[in-house]
């Protein structure tokens, strides 16, 4: 069964359809890429998925349950998380403290178990130390570690909302557009880094527009246009669909990555 | 989760002042009621302003804490005179109270940001009083609740722990309980904002959003640092009404609310010291400075704009040369910005 379910997805904003009965489904373990032009829909898309915007109609079963309507806080610790288009990190923390924060969901102690440092508090802070390190060190942030976020190179930034998205142990993960403003050789090392990620087990749905990069990582791509489906498969399929090629790739079909 | 300094010199000097508090100034000042009640209410403004500097910690300006003031010294009040219960189970009680109303408030009012947040906060405080100075019998009107007992003693199996406040030395029996509560609320607060819980408060400082997609219930979060800031509001008006004998409406009003946020601000928000420092600094400073009281609001004005020009993280944040930051508290608090830090 797939791991994640959206049947007939809508959302409107007044009279605009920004998401039109979108339906599809992600298989564990792949890494599935939403494209499309400005405005297509795709981040409200992903919002919807996390319950960050809530649906007209349409539901999102996730690992055969149901979530759609739930808060988003809820959907996080279900297992579905999201990072964030702009550079959304805590700013005032360093690399390892924005990680170590966001292991919230791994906690054991309770709040007044925090505040006297009772024997399993102190348990939960050791586990997640180590834990921070390791993610810190997967995603080739350990120089870093100790800086504070607001201080962090460009370069750096993205991997350290993935971080922070990885800490809470997803088993999907929402990345809205990982590769965006970067060089080649940037985008190279985060494909790798991506392809780690789910090579370690978590299932990935991406925004993307970098074409190079979707057609090299995805194992299947979803086009939306104007909020609607207009075609689904593997790269391969999509850079020989003349619906896509007409609607959104048309003049250049070197965008593709042909 | 602590940026650990284990600084020598700061233990020392903590350890010295507790000793200046705790003996040397009440026993030189025993018979000086007047420095006594002085040093009492700083403390006692110090814990008000300690739940105000927590709600800091949400990324919340909260110009509403005389208010909660003011349902802890009149919960006190009404429970003491008209209901005969021991003051030691109304100042707890005062505190829940305040925390009670303020969880119910919460969950409307923390919804807003900014300065929609503040705006809304400052109101409460006037709706407050309005509500006990039309209160009617119950709150007494204009004229309050005149006759408030003194606390009486505590004692287990016939041995006291707390004398009865009538038989003791009053202003020195005040002194220490005003004592008692500034060190455990700031030891509270200190454990709260050092622990996993002061982390995620801050979290949602810094983005609320990226809270709620790693899976924290930003409103729970929200709320328990509002309700906590109420109760220490409750603790001290609580305090003050009993001390005084007696509680009215205007005893806290805009203006203290006020305070209570540039406490916070002259010490320092990213410092759990930061509004006592505050509160103890201007409060005994006009003590001193006694012909100037009538210019008391304008010099706190003129006071509060030179600071967050020129001083945006309190004066904790000023340091010897050689101090680098190693000896501040690690706390991301509400600043704005760090000159030079971390190169």
């Amino acid at each position: 069964m797939a791991l994640i379910q959206v049947q007939e997805l809508t959302k409107r904003f007044g009279g605009l359809v920004a998401v039109d009965a979108i339906s599809f489904d992600v298989e564990a373990g792949q890494i599935f890429t939403i494209i499309g032009p400005n405005g297509a829909g795709k981040s409200t898309l992903f919002k919807l998925i996390t319950a960050f915007v809530r649906p007209t109609s349409g539901r999102v079963i996730f690992d055969g349950n149901d979530i759609t309507g739930l808060p988003a806080h809820v959907i996080a610790r279900k297992g579905v998380v999201r990072t964030f288009q702009e550079t959304t990190i805590f700013r005032e923390m360093t690399v390892l403290e924005n990680v170590v924060v966001a292991h919230h969901l791994e906690s054991r102690a309770s709040s007044l178990g925090f505040v006297f440092n009772s024997r399993q508090a102190r348990k939960d802070e050791a586990a997640f130390q180590e834990s921070a390190a390791r993610i810190v060190d997967e995603l080739g942030l350990s120089r870093v570690k100790d800086e504070v976020a607001r201080n962090l190179p460009h370069g750096y930034l993205r991997g350290l909302g993935i971080a922070v998205a990885m800490a809470a142990k997803p088993k999907l993960l929402l990345l809205d557009e990982p590769f965006a403003g970067m060089n080649p050789d940037e985008t190279d090392a985060a494909v790798e880094m991506v392809r780690g990620i789910r090579d370690r087990g978590t299932t990935v749905m991406l925004v993307e527009h970098d074409m190079r990069a979707v057609m090299r990582i995805s194992d299947r791509i979803v086009v939306l246009n104007f909020g609607e489906k207009i075609a689904e498969g593997s790269p391969g399929e999509i850079q020989q669909d003349g619906a896509v090629i007409e609607a959104y790739l048309g003049r250049e079909d070197e965008e593709l990555g042909i | 989760m602590t940026r650990s300094n284990h600084n020598p010199l700061r233990y020392l000097l903590l350890a010295a002042l507790a000793v200046v508090y705790l003996m040397v100034l009440p026993a030189y000042f025993a018979d000086s009621p007047y420095v006594l009640r002085v040093v009492s209410t700083a403390s006692v403004l110090s814990v008000i302003s300690l739940g105000v500097w927590l709600t800091f910690t949400i990324g919340r300006i909260n110009i509403g804490q005389g208010a909660f003031a003011l349902i802890g010294g009149y919960s006190t009040a009404i429970l003491a005179a008209n209901y005969g219960l021991s003051y030691w189970l109304c100042l707890p009680l005062s505190g829940l109270i305040a925390a009670l109303v303020g969880t119910v408030l919460g969950l409307g009012v923390l919804r807003l940001r900014g300065v929609y947040f503040a705006m809304i906060t400052l109101s409460l405080t006037e709706a407050v009083r309005l509500t006990f100075l039309n209160g009617g019998d119950f709150t007494g009107g204009a004229s309050g609740i005149p006759v408030i007992p003194l606390p009486g003693e505590i004692a287990v199996f016939g041995l006291t722990l707390v004398p009865d406040f009538s038989t003791v030395h009053r202003h020195l029996a005040f002194y220490f309980l005003a004592a008692f509560l500034l060190i455990l609320s700031l030891a509270i607060v200190w454990r709260i904002s050092v622990s996993r819980v002061g982390w995620i408060f801050r979290s949602l400082q810094q983005d609320e959003e990226l809270s709620t997609s790693i899976g924290i219930n930003v409103t729970k979060y929200r709320i328990m640092a509002y309700a906590i800031c109420c109760f220490f509001g409750g603790l001290g008006g609580s305090y003050f009404a009993a001390a005084q004998q007696s509680i009215y409406p205007n005893v806290f009003g805009v203006p203290d609310s006020i305070f209570f946020i540039l406490y916070c601000f002259l010490g320092g928000l990213a410092y759990v010291g930061g509004p006592v420092v505050g509160a103890f600094l201007l409060f005994i400073a006009f003590e001193i400075l006694h012909p100037l009281q009538e210019y008391q609001q304008l010099i706190y004005a003129v006071l509060m704009i030179v600071i967050m020009l020129w001083l945006p993280n309190g004066l904790l944040s000023l340091r010897l040369p050689t101090g680098g930051r190693s000896g501040s508290a690690p706390l991301g608090g509400a600043e704005t910005e760090r000159p030079g830090s971390r190169a």
